[in-house]
Parts: C-alpha cells; structure tokens; sequence
C-alpha cells in the first residue's frame, strides 16, 4: 500500500536525483557526517564552557588576595581548592557572598574546631580587617549578598515607628527560634538558635542575608533592608540594652523556667531558714 | 468642780470587762488565747501558703483596680515605645498600662505573680512535710484531702491568671489547654467550644477566665482554706515525739502572745521576701512576648513551673493515636493520656493515699505524734517515687530550655525524660527504703551500745577498740542496757550529751530552755488531765 505522504514524496525525489549510492559511499558519508558533528559539539562545548584554569585569568583585587593567602592557610582543608567545596567536610563558598564569610568568621564560628551538629560561636580567629579581606575573597569568587554600607541602626528619634515595628517584626520571624527577649532556644539534635544579647548590627544583618548553620535566610525579598535596620533596632535598643523594667535581675529571661527555680532558689530558701530561726527562739 | 479620775493603767481593764459584760466573749476567747501550738519550723511551710494567699488577695484587689478583661481590638499609645501604634486587646493594653503608667503597678503586679508562685511552691513543700512525716494519717485524712483540692485549685488559679493579661504566652497557654480539652474522646470539641464560646479564641474566654479568678476560684479557695485550717485547729495540730509528748496531749505555746507575735512576725517576713523577689526578679515581661497572635509563638513558651509537670509529660508522650473506627471514626490522640487522664491520676492518687496505706498498715489508730520518716521506709520510698515522677516531668516541661543552656540535645533530653519517668522512681523507692533502713539500724546501735567518744584503746592483746559512752544503765559488766527507741532523735555526739560544749551556737538553736512548757490534752485521746493548767 502506498500512501502519498510528504516524506516518501521527498524520498522519491532525493533517489530520482542521485541514483542510490553505492555501499562504499554510504559509510564514507557517515563517517564524514559523524566527524563533522562530533567537532561541531566539540567547538560548541569549548566556545562556551570556561576553561579548567579560567581564575588564572580573573583579576583578584589586593584585599581578595591577601584573604585568598589566609584561605589557602586556614579554610582551605575543608572548603577545598578556590571555595569549591569538600564532599562531607565543607560545602561551596561560591555565591555566598562577603555577608555569610563576616558573619562566620567574624564570630568565631569559622574555622570550625570539629564536625558537629553546629559551629559554636568562639573567639575570632582572625582581626576585622583578616575577615573583611576572606570576605573580598569570597566575593570575588563567585558574587553573593553583602553587608550595606551606611548605619544599620534606625535613628529613633528621626524614625519612631521603626522600634514597634522591629519588635512586630521579631515577633514574627525571630522569636519561635531565638527566643522573646533573645536568650536563644534549642532546635532539634543538637542544634540550637544562639542568643542575640552579643551579635553586632551587622552581624545580625549578615545572618539575616546569608542564613548561617539552621537559619533560614531572610533575603531582600522576604525582609526588606528596611525591616531588617527595624529588627535590629530593636534587638539592639530593646534586648541588648535592657530597656525593659522590672528588677535588677531578669533571670535571662528564659521564661517561666527560671521563675520557678527562683521561686525555690530564692524564696523557699529565704522563707525555711526564717521559719528555723524563728520556731528555734522559744 | 471636781476633775474625773482617769487611770490609764486601768483602761485595757476596763475596756476588756466593758466588751465582756456586753458580748460575753471571755470564756471562748480564753480557750482560744491559751490554745497551745506545737512547736517545730516544718510547721510553719504551710503557714507561708496561707500568707501568701493575703498577700495574693491584696496584691490581685490593686490589680483589678486598673485591668480591663476585654478582647476589643485597640491600638496602643502608652508610654513604652517598642508596642506603639500595634494593635492588640484592650486587656493587653490594660496590663501595659498597669506595668508602666500606674505608680507602682508592675511592683504590684510582680508582686502578685511572685506571691502565686510561692503559694504554690510551700504548698508542694508543705505538702511533702506532712506526707513524710505521717500527719495525713487517722483523724486527718479529709484535711489531707482538702490540701490535694488545695494544690489543684491553685493550680487552676494560676492558670487563668496566667492567661488574663492575654500576651503572646497567655495566648499560647490557652492554645494548649483548648488542645487539651480537644483531645478528650466525644465531647472534646464540644467542651472546647463551651468554655471559649465558639473556635479557639473567640471574644469571650478573657472575660471569662477573669470571673473565675477573681470570683470562683479565691471563693472556693478561701473556703477550703478555712475548712483547712478549722479542722486543723478543731483537731490540734500533730506534734513531734519528745520528752512529755504524748499521743495524748500537745506541747508547745499559747497562742497569746508568744505564738501569735511569732506568727505576725513571719507574716511579715513572707511579705518582705515576696516584696524583695517583686523588686529584684523581673518575672513575665509581657511588653516582650506582645500581644497574642495565633501565627507568633516564642521558644521557650512554658507554663509556671506548677503546671510544667503536665508539659512535661505532655512532650515526653511518644506518638501513640488511638483510631476508633466507629461511625465517622473516632481517634484518641496521644496528648489525651497524659494531659487529661495523667493529671485525673496525680490529683485522685495522692487523695486516696491516706485510706490506701491505713488499709496496707491495718492500722486504724488515731496518730496525734509524727513518725519520723526513718520510722516507715516503705511511705518515705512511695514519696520519694511520686516525687522524683513530678521533677522528672517538671524538668522536661523546660528541656528546651535545659537543653540549650546546658548544650545537651533536645532529642536526648526527651529521651532522658521517657527512660527517667520509668526508671528513677523504682530506684528512688529502693535507694530511699535502703537508706531509711541505714538510719534506723544506726539510731538502734547507738542506742544499745552507745555514743561512740572518739577515744581508741588498746587492749593488752594489742587490739583496738573505740570507747563508748552508754546512754543509759549499765549492767554487771560494764556494758550498756539496750534502750527503747522512743521515735526521736537519738543523740549520736558527745556534745549532745553536754560533754562536750554544742558545735553550733545561737542563730537557729534556743538561746536558753525554756522554763515551763505549757501542755494540753489532744481530741479523741483517753481523759487524763493531770497536766492540764488552763485552758484546753
């Protein structure tokens, strides 16, 4: 059965032209057309892809150069060679930006000491200057968030809605992990939120942008750099600077938990040695 | 003219004979001014309950002075600046108000909080006195009882305290306790739906928990509390055994004046420590939690430590669902076995306790002496068990807490906290009995050979022995006669004997003996009234 579709229509005008080609031609031309697809996806493949050696090329700044020698001396054994990563040991730094190197290594938390469920806050391995030329580093890497310039502490005299608005918006976002007056909490395992009462503004900012260990990261979409200057503002001048009535002591404000222990510690205490030395004067 | 005579000497006379001859209030008031309290600090635990229910009284009438009990959405515009402009109910507003524009308001409301804590934490205290001691025991029993209600009141006092000034941790209470009464099988939805007057949170629970604790519940407990102490004072109080004590009598002071200024003075020490802990210890800064939003809920939410048992147990419980497939099916979620049936358990047990051991003991005796808790190991052991139960819940009612402040896992803690609640208290039982067995035995070998002095000697065939000094005779021989245990403390020093001067002077000890000590008859005891030199 014949059927006139187009393609034997196009078939029948290809042989009536040729003739059919003998068998030695055939595979001539195959061969032809292979290598010609091969180089074809081959010049693709090189035109576009970057070279194997393609940073030799990329102009590291004079900061990005001194933090790539500390990288090469402190971070590298994890991190691996250019921030690429370390399989079970370190991930990738490329795309992390300065805000998430100032932040880790800033506070301490990087270099780690050990592998365990969190890096624990400690003190700064390196001075601000040895944190701001890894971060370059880093940042020149591959991009990433970064730190604004400018004060990252609303004015509350210019701004006096910015301070209810933080404390809304820390209530919101903040507190389920962090705690209501910032103590911190505990996550699952091991992990933990730490407290806010030590954190500078700006390293809050850059774990509000970079989310370090089990944070999530609050990025300019989901927190505007305005609502995050707020919730620092708040953090700041409502948690750290212990604006809050009540009492010389705020027992951490861990809630009611160290209430109770202060009502024994202090009161029940207080109140059976009154009732010793009272019932022992008779 | 002549100028009358007044001798101010004279006057409590004849004020006192004037109210006599109009209501004649002598005779009961005689018996009641020379009513005779025993005499021992323990017993004064409870003592600082009842104080710190005055306290609560005063403090919660200042209080409800300023607070609005009402879910009406209002915007803020006091004075503390990180709430301004936020809306939230006018019975959060209220409290802010409260704390930071009335003078003296958050000392006050401080001072209401501590004082419910306390309250709550010398009734555990207080609680745990009479049980080990044995107070509980026949004729007794319905004052024990009245305690329990006593502790379960409070507890539900607390709770609808706790809830009023409707911050994010009230709210987040509330949530709970409407997800408690959503478990129970049936009616939970529709107990739910009664008591906040439709979906959780409606417009009314704030009004209505604000009845029930400025209404009901100080109602019920103020009655209770007079029942309680009535029958303590219609039944005398129990006392120690000691030299002169009886099941028989009570030793100790006359209620006037020596025992009611004590008792005036430490009313005033209760009021001074709640006051102390009001102006040091800041306690639930509500500005910090803000208003309740059903999406905000802070780490480290947890009720007051006397509801945190029940937390606890509640975040111990693994996740056992029961389905029932009847109908549309039924399900008994895991929170409903320890919140419901859990705290139904721990408020009857404790109540039911005191038949339970008489009906083991076979004892059906009238007990006016204490036992000391040495002298009944097996009471001391189910205490301890019960006891070590309630810390290990309470702890893990605050195992986020712990777990972060003490770098533990919150998984292992929850761990911990399931293996503890079965495992501790068998043990605390056995190590309890086997030290209150220790301490018998050793009152027993002093009492049979002795107070041991210190002195080593050596006997001719070179061995060595301690010297003993006898308490008592001794026989032919020079040893001691074996005494009777008399259910006190058996001096175990030389100093104790007067041989030595006393290791610990003044503060908590007499300064001098006493010279008399009055004694009265207890109720239900046999007649004998030789002792007896005025009143009851």
């Amino acid at each position: 059965m014949t059927s006139d579709t187009p393609a034997r229509r196009r078939a029948r005008v290809f042989s009536r032209r040729r003739g059919a080609p003998s068998r030695a031609r055939r595979r001539l031309g195959a061969a032809v057309r292979m290598i010609a697809a091969l180089a074809l996806a081959g010049g693709v493949y090189t035109a576009f892809t970057p070279g194997a050696f393609a940073e030799d090329n990329v102009q590291l700044s004079a900061a990005a150069l001194e933090g790539k020698s500390l990288y090469d001396t402190s971070c590298i054994s994890c991190h691996g060679r250019d921030g690429q990563g370390v399989e079970d040991r370190g991930p990738s730094l490329i795309g992390v930006g300065s805000a998430s190197v100032e932040f880790q290594v800033g506070t301490g938390r990087m270099p780690m000491t050990r592998q365990e469920a969190q890096a624990e806050e400690k003190k700064p391995q390196f001075n601000e200057d040895q944190t701001k030329q890894l971060g370059q580093y880093v940042q020149e890497l591959g991009g990433g968030p970064q730190v604004p310039d400018g004060p990252l502490v609303d004015d509350i005299e210019a701004k006096p809605e910015s301070l209810a608005r933080g404390g809304e918006l820390f209530r919101i976002n903040c507190t389920s992990c962090h705690g209501f007056g910032g103590g911190g909490g505990a996550l699952s395992s091991g992990k933990f939120a730490p407290s806010l009462h030590d954190p500078t503004p700006d390293q809050i900012y850059a774990a509000m942008l970079s989310g370090p260990q089990n944070m999530p990261v609050f990025g300019d979409n989901q927190l505007s750099p305005d609502e995050k200057r707020s919730i620092i503002t708040y953090i700041q001048l409502q948690l750290q600077e212990d604006k809050d009535p009540g009492g010389l002591f705020n027992l951490g404000r861990y809630g009611p938990s160290t209430e109770g222990v202060a009502i024994f510690l202090v009161g029940i205490v207080l109140l059976v040695f009154t009732s010793l030395w009272i019932a022992g004067k008779s | 003219m002549k100028r009358r005579k007044v001798d101010l000497a004279d006057a409590p006379v004849t004020f006192a004979k004037g109210v006599d001859d109009r209501f004649q209030a002598a005779t009961p008031l005689r018996g009641l001014l020379n009513k005779v309290f025993p005499d021992h600090w323990s017993f004064l635990i409870g003592e600082i309950a009842l104080f710190s229910f005055i306290i609560l009284l005063l403090t919660g009438t200042f209080l409800t002075l300023f607070f609005d009990p009402s879910m009406k959405e209002v915007a803020y515009d006091g004075s503390y600046p990180a709430l301004r402009g936020t809306m939230m109910s006018a019975a959060f507003e209220s409290s802010l108000n409260l704390s930071f524009e009335v003078r003296g308001g958050l000392f006050m409301r401080q001072m209401h909080h501590w004082a419910a804590l306390l309250f709550m934490a010398s009734i555990v205290v207080h609680m745990a006195r009479v049980f080990f001691t044995g107070a509980f025991r026949k004729p007794r029993e319905i004052n024990w009882v009245i305690g329990v209600l006593l502790f379960l009141l409070g507890f539900f006092a607390g709770f609808t305290g706790y809830s009023l000034p409707d911050d994010g941790l009230s709210g987040t209470g509330l949530r709970i306790a409407s997800a408690i009464m959503l478990t129970i099988p049936v009616i939970g939805t529709w107990l739910s739906a009664a008591v906040f007057g439709g979906e959780f949170p409606g417009e009314f629970i704030i009004g209505r928990f604000y009845i029930a604790h400025v209404l009901i519940i100080p109602g019920i407990l103020l009655a209770l509390i007079a029942a309680h102490l009535g029958i303590v004072f219609k039944q005398k109080h129990t006392q120690w055994p000691g030299p002169m004590r009886t099941n028989e009598n009570v030793v100790g002071e006359r209620m006037f004046p020596r025992y009611a200024m004590k008792q005036g003075g430490f009313f005033m020490a209760v009021f001074g420590v709640v006051a102390l802990m009001a102006g040091l210890f800041q306690i639930n800064p509500i500005w910090l939690f803000g208003p309740y939003r059903a999406s905000e809920v802070s780490s480290a939410s947890q009720p007051d430590f006397y509801v945190m048992f029940m937390d606890g147990l509640v975040r111990l419980m693994p996740n056992w669902q029961i389905y029932i497939p009847i109908g549309n099916g039924y399900s008994i979620p895991p929170m409903f076995w320890p919140a419901v049936v859990g705290l139904g358990a721990l408020f009857t047990l404790p109540m039911a306790y005191p038949w339970l051991e008489a009906r083991k003991l076979k004892d059906k005796r009238i007990h006016h002496l204490l036992e000391r808790p040495r002298d009944n190991p097996e009471r001391v052991g189910i205490g301890m068990m019960a006891f070590s139960f309630w810390f290990i819940a309470t702890i893990s009612g605050a195992n986020d807490v712990i777990a972060d402040k003490f770098h533990i896992s919150l998984n292992a803690m929850t761990w911990a906290g399931r293996i503890g609640l079965v495992l501790i208290p068998p043990l605390a039982y056995y190590i309890s009995v086997r030290i209150c067995l220790g301490l018998q035995q050793h009152d027993r070998q002093v009492l049979a050979h002795g107070v041991e002095t210190g002195i080593i000697k050596r006997l001719p065939n070179g061995q060595f022995v301690e010297v003993h000094q006898p308490l008592g005779p001794v026989d032919e021989h020079g040893h001691p006669i074996p005494l009777e245990y008399a259910g006190w403390v058996v001096p175990k020093k030389m100093n104790r004997l007067g041989a030595l001067a006393p290791a610990v002077k003044g503060f908590f000890y007499p300064v001098e003996k006493p010279a008399e000590i009055p004694v009265s008859p207890a109720v239900g005891g046999p007649v004998k009234k030789e002792e007896i030199k005025s009143g009851r």
